[in-house]
């Protein structure tokens, strides 16, 4: 059976969405929900999830797209990396368009350099074992559905014995940051739909301190409209039940404990440490880098190279909208001076982001 | 997507005639052909849970479709 058509059945959408109507009549307080994953920020957009709820009721989206929360400064290491000689860059198509500090991928590829878009990073190890003479370099971007790719990649480069494949990581893994904007007093999130593939890896076990120290609800959520409507619904009760708990909608995939496979070899190849994000800043313990045993895979130790001075876009809203703290539509710069074509901020660009998903569904 | 054909630790899947292989090495549970499994970046993360997909779905059903329709 094909179950996409019956997680988007129009009936059962309109009746959740009667139901969260029936559930918060009465509340005079407004209800915020953040999501922080970048396929929900899609899906609310491209359902018109938000026009079928009350008005009080918001949803608001965090720092869940993988390459908007990946500062300039990554991005000008990678371009850096890619003008260098014999040197294949490898990428999610994602990157190629996010503007760095003065050039972009895209740019880079025009002007000649070696840059290819990959769908996954076995493609990049690939492309290292083709290319004997050449340093092939992926660009590795994302949170936990990622990382355990790349670091099952990294492991089949190792065990095929390639000296030319190397990850320039820039992973990061979304509980911390979620405590962060938890603690904002400017967000005042009530309930968070969490990730649904990202929980797949890590469970919803690692929500647990959300819950119980932060006191906010937790639904880990799926991507159809009926899970975003019946995740809503869940967080929506707890609030008025003045509860908070970790919940599973999304129980067709995601278990408690997660995937302890992915999560043993994650183990293997990266380490927690400190990571910086875009509108927020350095977070400690939100990121992953390569262990000392596959040092010789990590770009940024194994390849030197000069780095030029980070800029920020004038004007660019992206970090406080990373932060929920703001709407695409309140950035001077959206649909005029910043459009998909032509985007000036990392939300405008990613196929995630909250700028390029306001911008082709409007909202 | 769903399981069309194995070989060791890769796997074939498919959906809408969409073919892609992915990796197995990050799924701890074994999987056949036939079975629905969520695909990101060329690795199976996650097999579908089919009874549990089919029990959310009798549910919702049965609380929103009009009887007239069902």
């Amino acid at each position: 059976m094909n179950y996409l058509d019956e997680f988007r059945n129009r009936e059962v959408v309109t009746g959740l969405a009667g139901r969260i109507r029936q559930l918060t009549t009465g509340r005079s307080e407004p209800m915020t929900f953040m999501e922080v994953c970048g396929t929900h920020t899609m899906a609310i957009c491209q359902y018109g999830i938000r026009s079928l709820l009350p008005p009080r009721l918001r949803l608001i989206s965090g720092p869940g797209c993988p390459v908007c929360v990946t500062p300039n400064g990554y991005l000008d290491h990678a371009v850096a990396c890619c003008r260098l000689p014999d040197v294949i860059i490898a990428t999610f198509g994602d990157m190629m368009r996010v503007p760095g500090s003065s050039t972009s991928l895209m740019e880079e590829r025009a002007r000649g350099a070696d840059i290819r878009v990959v769908y996954s990073p076995l493609d990049a190890v690939a492309l290292a074992a083709k290319h004997p003479g050449k340093r092939v370099i992926f660009l590795g971007v994302g949170f936990e559905t990622t990382a355990p790719a790349i670091a099952g990649s990294i492991l089949a480069a190792a065990g095929e014995g390639l000296a030319n494949f190397f990850v320039l990581g820039a992973h990061k893994t979304i509980p911390i940051p979620m405590a962060v904007l938890a603690a904002d007093p400017e967000l005042r999130i009530d309930g968070f739909i969490c990730p649904a593939h990202v929980s797949a890896i890590i469970g919803a076990e690692a929500y647990r301190f959300l819950a119980e120290e932060y006191h906010i609800p937790c639904v880990v959520t799926g991507f159809e409209p009926v899970d975003i409507m019946q995740g809503v619904e869940m967080l929506a009760r707890q609030v008025l039940a003045g509860e908070s708990r970790v919940e599973i909608q999304y129980s067709r995939v995601v278990k408690w404990e997660g995937n302890k496979k992915a999560r043993e070899v994650l183990a293997r190849v990266f380490s927690p440490c400190d990571a910086d994000w875009r509108g927020i800043g350095i977070i400690p313990g939100s990121g992953l880098e390569i262990n000392a045993a596959y040092a010789a895979f990590d770009a940024a130790k194994a390849i030197p190279v000069e780095v030029e001075e980070t800029r920020e876009h004038e004007g660019c809203l992206c970090g406080e909208i990373l932060k929920g703290k703001v709407s695409p539509a309140d950035c001077p710069l959206f649909g005029t001076l910043c459009t998909p074509e032509a985007p000036v901020g990392a939300c405008m660009v990613s196929s995630e982001g909250t700028c390029a998903a306001a911008h082709k569904y409007g909202r | 997507m769903q399981i069309i054909s194995k070989d060791g630790n890769t796997a074939v899947a498919e959906i809408d005639g969409v073919r892609r292989e992915a990796s197995l090495m990050l799924l701890g549970e074994e999987v056949n052909v036939g079975d629905f499994v969520i695909i990101h970046a060329g690795f199976a993360i996650s097999k579908l849970d089919e009874d549990d997909a089919r029990e959310t779905l009798a549910l919702m059903r049965e609380a929103f479709t009009p009887e007239d329709m069902a």
